[in-house]
């Protein structure tokens, strides 16, 4: 499984065909205290760079970009009852949802972790 | 609180900017300054105020003295409360009018006359000295504040802006029990609203019993060059933590109070804000201040809309400009709106059609194309603790 970041912090993990997709730790510290969490219903079509959700935390509401095109297949209904997991365990229990990969040439340009560490880093 | 009225443009900073970089706050621009939106978090800092105390740098608003024989009577001609009959070491909250009857700012008015003692060398009588009245506005209104009070207070009294003041608010039910182990004896007979001046060791302090979180409290003026050393005393107390701009929005909110330049604007009057307290009844009757004509008329004939608060169903918040709905017809506004860590639920200020703002009415908020199930709730969200005495 290899893990993938893009510039707008996101997280993926590419298993066969289906990608995993959620936020950086470095994202949600930077939005603070998660408290709702709006997804995308199964079957939604996204479009890579394109709003697929969005986090609401106590003092503003943010789009997630769809990291890459594809079809949504899951969402991660743990988030509903507690948008804080997004907080406590961005890159494992708090992630959004799975999604087909219909271009595989879109994870082109995507970071690997050390690049996206000293990407952090710059900012 | 994201937008700031944009008179200055350069961002500048506040006497205690060093010291909240060390308590490691996250510094953003607000109101021409750069002051802290959090430390530890929103939603902690938010708890810890409503449970210990909380302390808040409040600098950025505008400390002003106007003082004079005439200062009483000049003021009244620009904001609708009793001000003559404001006794010495009482404060009130009161709204600086437009002609038009829109609000140019909300702010708190002392009545800071000192008393002289007596001297017996001179063989005078302790007395009260110069009518002196101490205004505390809006960060972001302060320039257009001044402005206005230079043009319309009569020459014979003296506008003073006090910008080597820095302010320091305390939040919280355990905020005298922490002041008062700071320095004794002092906010003792205090009440809400209640505002003395104490010299701290060196320091000349004006502490008043007043906030902006619906708790009890107190905001202290310093003098700039102090402010750190007053700041680091108070947070030596194990009941004090340092709190940010996003908490005092949430608190505030939850408290029910009106942010100016959302929940009040020029564009609204004080009839319409549901802030008719803050025009005191006889002088609401007999005019003689500026935009009198204007609210008389809309007291007469009733607003066309209300500030309301609205508890929202779920947990998306809406948030300030959503829509709001009574079936398919447009019945109103979100002027602020957000996630009440008090009560784990989205709540919000809106003005709505008048005939719809009775407590409980049902009406739908839209959000990102969604409609949400709200309902009017009476404000306060969460009763208020000021101390009004035992």
């Amino acid at each position: 499984m290899a893990r993938y970041f893009t510039d707008e912090h996101e997280w993926i993990d590419l298993e066969g065909d289906t990608a995993t997709v959620g936020i950086t730790d470095y994202a949600q510290g930077q939005l603070g205290d998660i408290v709702f969490v709006e997804l995308p219903d199964v079957g939604t079509m996204v479009e890579k760079g394109k709003d697929a959700a969005v986090v609401e935390s106590v003092k503003a509401a943010s789009d997630v970009y769809a990291p890459l095109s594809g079809e949504v297949v899951e969402v991660n209904d743990g988030l509903e009852d507690d948008p804080a997991l997004v907080n406590s365990s961005p890159e494992e229990d708090g992630w959004f949802f799975k999604m087909t990969v219909s271009d595989k040439s879109e994870l082109e340009g995507l970071m690997d972790d050390k690049a996206y560490k000293s990407f952090c880093d710059g900012l | 609180m994201s937008e700031d009225n944009e008179t200055i443009d350069e961002i500048q900073t506040l006497p205690l900017d060093a010291w909240h970089r060390r308590k490691g706050a996250r510094m953003v621009p607000f109101a021409g300054y750069e002051m802290p939106i959090q430390y530890e978090g929103i939603v902690a800092e938010h708890n810890w105020t409503r449970e210990q105390a909380g302390l808040f740098d409040v600098s950025h608003m505008g400390q002003l003295m106007v003082t004079g024989d005439k200062a009483a009577e000049e003021l009244e001609k620009l904001l609708p409360g009793a001000i003559a009959s404001l006794k010495p070491g009482r404060t009130r909250y009161s709204l600086l009018m437009a002609e038009d009857g829109g609000i140019l700012d909300d702010l708190m008015v002392t009545n800071a006359t000192p008393w002289i003692e007596a001297d017996e060398e001179a063989g005078t009588e302790g007395h009260w000295g110069d009518p002196a009245y101490y205004l505390v506005v809006n960060g972001a209104m302060k320039w257009d504040d001044i402005g206005h009070l230079r043009e319309h207070l009569d020459d014979d009294v003296t506008l003073t802006h006090m910008d080597e003041h820095a302010l320091i608010a305390l939040q919280g039910p355990n905020a005298a029990t922490a002041l008062n182990r700071v320095m004794r004896n002092v906010i003792d007979d205090m009440v809400f609203m209640d505002s003395v001046t104490h010299d701290f060791g060196e320091w000349p302090l004006r502490i008043t019993r007043s906030g902006y979180t619906g708790e009890d409290g107190f905001e202290i003026s310093v003098p700039a060059e102090h402010a750190e050393s007053l700041a680091d005393r108070l947070c030596a107390e194990i009941e004090v933590r340092p709190i940010g701009l996003g908490a005092r929005d949430s608190l505030r909110l939850e408290a029910g109070l009106p942010l100016y330049g959302h929940d009040i604007t020029e564009a609204t009057d004080p009839v319409s804000a549901d802030l008719l307290f803050a025009l005191t009844k006889k002088r609401r009757e007999e005019g003689g201040w500026m935009g009198h004509e204007a609210v008389a008329k809309v007291l007469a004939e009733g607003p066309k809309q209300k500030r309301v608060g609205l508890e929202i169903e779920g947990r998306m918040p809406a948030r300030e400009g959503a829509l709001v709905y009574s079936g398919d017809s447009q019945v109103g506004r979100v002027t602020s709106g957000g996630f009440s860590p008090t009560l784990e639920r989205p709540i919000a200020m809106a003005y709505i059609d008048t005939e719809l703002t009775q407590e409980g009415t049902e009406l739908e908020v839209e959000v990102r194309n969604k409609r949400l199930s709200a309902k009017v709730a009476t404000m306060p969200f969460v009763p208020n603790r000021y101390y009004r005495g035992k």
